[in-house]
């Protein structure tokens, strides 16, 4: 039987050996593959807990009480090597200046198959596709302080790419960005993703700029899973939503609206999607 | 109170950064820089407390030239938060951290007191305060950062980048205190990407392109230029955006419940 999720959470719990509490509770939750799935919750609900528990930094570089199974790409976490599971799911953190350290890109980009001892005429070509894929080829030779902020994380996100991953995990990557930079950075992933096939699992702050693209919106709150559903699914059905996830302002006007018996035919996520059921009632 | 004069200012690499800068920041105002990434926004900040000298042209502070006065006498009236927490803490303690401004700029040991514990309360910090800043998480350490430099009670307090890794309801506070220190006199700039944030604010906003300012003005007007929005990297707020395809002309209102009534009424609902 061909499965359809790539990432599963079986009764998973865990907790650091610097604390008496779990910070990840019985949690139970299947990621599809292709997928683009959004992890909001309030700061130290567990997200990076979660997300390091994916690609094996848990429990492999951070030892503490584990509880359950975790399977990626049917791996299971706690019984590979975590070398086995970075072929698997690649990384992007918030400030691109942890990741991109080489003399030049292109190197950068290099780095990781050169780790694995990749063929040179190999490497050269799955570079050369990856700057082309980003439309990064006029930065190959750049060294990365010549780089912008927007640059420095389309590098970044180069680096993880090479590695051909089918799972990418981005731990809130456009929060240095300003505002056209940090949309046309998530376009591009969003884009590959439709592109060459890659599930997507994205904290990202700024709901504003994913809830639109985004197939679920899974909600943590003190170590466990509160909501799991589309973006308009959780806007509309859930019944408090904890105020520290920045649902977006034209969302909260929907539930505000909404409450008062203000009709809808969809739960809303874009000014655009707003507009259109306002004009449909002035035209009545 | 705080004047830019024809400021030129060239990096020690050659490259220019700030090209004939000419501002003027009124007392008591809430004020904004926006613009892209490396347009010279922390730049401009580093040019009000003096840590930064113009290479050519002047900035005036409270009517003195910051090229005659120390960076530390300007500093105890013109506090700075960095954008990057890791620069700004350094103690072993958190408790410490707050005090080391404190304890340079004030000399009263019951207002140290008195100021310390407001600090360690009003930012949520009183159950790390034995704790070393480089365990708290980046919201936490933020925090931190602004309470240190607001212990000391500074005129103006220049925020870089405030919001970044803070949660709504953190925003939410940042929000209150910022408008609050206003009211008590306080002039505030504010560096930000956080469009929404800046919005609930209604400060005046300096658009900077390139090392150049681009545009000043009120909020609402800045963001209503499809122009100036079309050249640069700042995007309309989202209730602004709706009000304008929406073609009503009063400017929207900050809060959420007074703008769906006002929906509502235009909806006939």
């Amino acid at each position: 039987m061909k499965e359809k999720s790539i990432i599963k959470f079986e009764n998973f719990s865990f907790r650091y050996d610097s604390s008496n509490e779990f910070i990840l509770k019985d949690i139970s939750l299947e990621i599809n593959k292709n997928e683009l799935v959004i992890l909001a919750g309030p700061t130290g609900c567990g997200k990076s807990t979660l997300l390091r528990s994916i690609i094996g930094l848990i429990p492999h570089m951070h030892s503490g009480e584990y509880k359950g199974r975790v399977i990626v790409d049917q791996l299971v976490v706690n019984d590979v090597k975590i070398t086995d599971l970075a072929k698997k799911a690649g990384f992007v953190f918030q400030n691109p200046e942890n990741q991109i350290f080489m003399f030049s890109i292109e190197r950068d980009i290099a780095f990781g198959l050169e780790n694995l001892a990749t063929n040179k005429t190999v490497m050269r070509e799955r570079v050369d596709s990856i700057l082309s894929l980003l439309e990064i080829e006029h930065l190959a030779t750049k060294a990365p302080h010549e780089l912008s902020d927007g640059e420095k994380q389309r590098a970044a996100l180069a680096g993880i790419l090479a590695m051909q991953p089918k799972i990418l995990i981005l731990d809130e990557p456009t929060s240095l960005l300003d505002p056209k930079t940090a949309i046309n950075f998530i376009n591009i992933v969003n884009d590959l993703r439709k592109k060459i096939g890659m599930t997507v699992v994205i904290v990202e702050h700024r709901l504003d700029l994913v809830l639109e693209i985004a197939d679920k919106l899974i909600i943590l709150s003190n170590g466990k899973i509160i909501e799991n559903d589309s973006p308009k699914q959780v806007i509309h059905h859930s019944k408090q939503l904890i105020p520290e996830i920045g649902i977006p302002v034209i969302s909260r006007l929907y539930r505000n609206l909404a409450k008062s018996n203000y009709n809808f035919d969809n739960a809303i996520v874009t000014v655009k999607e707003m507009v259109k059921e306002i004009r449909g009632k002035r035209t009545q | 109170m705080i004047e830019f004069k024809d400021v030129n200012y060239i990096h020690s690499n050659g490259i220019p950064a700030l090209k004939e800068i000419n501002l003027s920041i009124k007392p008591k105002t809430i004020n904004a820089l926006v613009g892209s990434n490396g347009t010279g926004k922390t730049t401009l900040a580093r040019h009000i407390n003096g840590l930064l000298k113009p290479t050519s042209g002047n900035v005036l502070v409270f009517g003195k030239n910051t090229k005659k006065i120390s960076v530390a006498s300007l500093s105890k009236r013109i506090g700075m938060v960095f954008q990057n927490s890791n620069h700004q803490l350094f103690a072993d303690t958190v408790k410490n951290e707050i005090l080391f401004g404190l304890n340079n700029f004030e000399t009263d040991s019951q207002i140290i007191k008195t100021r310390f514990e407001w600090a360690l309360n009003f930012f949520d910090l009183k159950k790390y305060e034995n704790t070393s800043p480089l365990k708290l998480s980046g919201g936490e350490k933020k925090r931190l950062c602004i309470a240190s430099v607001l212990a000391w009670n500074p005129e103006v307090l220049i925020l870089d980048e405030p919001t970044v890794g803070q949660d709504q309801v953190q925003k939410g506070k940042m929000l209150e205190f910022i408008s609050n220190l206003n009211k008590q006199g306080k002039t505030i700039i504010i560096i930000s990407h956080d469009l929404e944030f800046l919005w609930s604010l209604k400060p005046n906003v300096i658009v900077m392109t390139k090392g150049k300012i681009r545009k000043t003005g009120k909020i609402a007007d800045i963001f209503s230029d499809d122009e100036l929005l079309n050249q640069t990297c700042l995007m309309r707020p989202q209730l602004l955006d709706l009000w304008m395809k929406l073609n009503i002309k009063r400017e929207p209102p900050a809060d959420i419940t007074k703008a769906a009534d006002i929906i509502r009424r235009i909806s006939g609902s």
